[in-house]
């Protein structure tokens, strides 16, 4: 999957630094990221007519930042239960791939480890692990049970946040924090480029699935859109590489 | 604060949708070995994801192509920012620092 296949095989015990602590301080530089995102979709679940007893239990069930705006959504707009599940299931079937990209490095941990790194996996924990891993064989637990149960409670404190202090602040625009969001994406996307080194190839990845996203968007859905991008765009990336003779560009 | 009726469906099916994408590759990738273009092609994912999530809330945000030029100039610093200092918080404090002199100037 990267460029070591195989080498690195002295590479692979866990080093000191892949404690439960060190995946605590990996994790704070998306806490602000997700905090305005949570905040953002505590206020719309408050909206939407959520107890605050309701939005604890969505933040930590269902644990998915749009899924959570969209259910809230389509509950004050009155759809049946059946169409709620089917939208968030669309949304939310990215895990898929992500959760494929990123289980291999952990097949050497019992089963309840596998299910419960996989269980809370989102983007920016997903983006955080790949970074990390690139040109690595394992990964550690601790370090990941680390890095997602932070995630995991900064998320639900801005859930409640968001729903206890949603009415007082009448406009996020102003303090930039919707723009986080983009904000982390971009930090992800960098931070991924700069450690794989694959300029060429990658960037090409990175340009189609932007393309086929926009476009997917706009004829499909935006979920559809997400799918369609990452599945055409790593196609696209497996392509190059045959076709530039495995070279790094 | 009653957990009412629809919401408990609608909380215990979404869920479920969830979080099955989420454990299965955990789950099946254990024991079976993936071929290695399939694995090549899986490292990819990450960049496509990230690439795809972002085009996404620049250039599409609500489901309408409505790019926005205060949003796409904040993606310079943003984008510098990331590759020069390699750390998530500058780059996302300097994108909002970004938009926010950008939106109180144009």
């Amino acid at each position: 999957m990267n460029r070591t296949d195989g080498l690195l095989t002295q590479n692979d015990f866990e080093r000191e630094t892949d404690t439960f602590f060190q995946g605590v301080k990996d994790c704070l530089p998306t806490v602000f990221g997700y905090l305005s995102i949570g905040f953002a979709a505590g206020v719309v679940e408050r909206t939407a007519g959520l107890s605050l007893l309701e939005i604890a239990l969505i933040s930590l069930l269902l644990y998915a930042g749009s899924a959570q705006f969209i259910t809230a959504g389509m509950m004050m707009s009155g759809m049946p239960a059946s169409a709620i599940i089917v939208t968030v299931f669309f949304v939310n079937l990215r895990h898929l791939l992500m959760g494929a990209a990123l289980a291999p490095f952990f097949r050497h941990l019992p089963m309840w480890k596998n299910v419960l790194l996989g269980a809370q996996l989102t983007d920016e924990t997903f983006a955080v692990a790949t970074t990390r891993l690139a040109g690595k064989r394992k990964g550690s637990f601790a370090w990941m049970l680390g890095l997602n149960v932070t995630a995991y409670l900064n998320w639900l404190a801005a859930n409640l946040a968001g729903g206890l202090f949603g009415d007082w602040i009448s406009d996020p625009e102003r303090f930039g924090l919707d723009y986080a969001l983009p904000a982390m994406f971009i930090g992800l996307l960098v931070l991924q480029l700069r450690e794989r080194r694959k300029w060429a190839v990658d960037g090409s990845v990175a340009l189609a699935a932007v393309v086929v996203a926009v476009i997917g968007s706009l004829l499909l859905s935006p979920h559809v859109g997400v799918l369609l991008a990452t599945v055409l765009a790593a196609t696209i990336g497996l392509g190059l590489e045959k076709w530039m003779g495995r070279g790094d560009g | 604060m009653i957990v009412s009726g629809t919401f408990f469906w609608v909380l215990l099916g979404s869920s479920l949708v969830t979080l099955l994408p989420r454990i299965l590759p955990f789950i099946v990738l254990r024991k079976l070995r993936l071929p290695a273009w399939c694995m090549r092609w899986l490292g990819y994912i990450p960049v496509a994801v990230m690439a795809a999530l972002l085009g996404q809330s620049l250039l599409v945000p609500d489901g309408h192509f409505a790019p926005r030029g205060d949003e796409l100039l904040a993606a310079i610093p943003a984008l510098l920012a990331a590759f020069f200092s390699r750390s998530l918080l500058a780059t996302v404090l300097t994108g909002m620092a970004a938009i926010i002199v950008l939106r109180n100037v144009l």
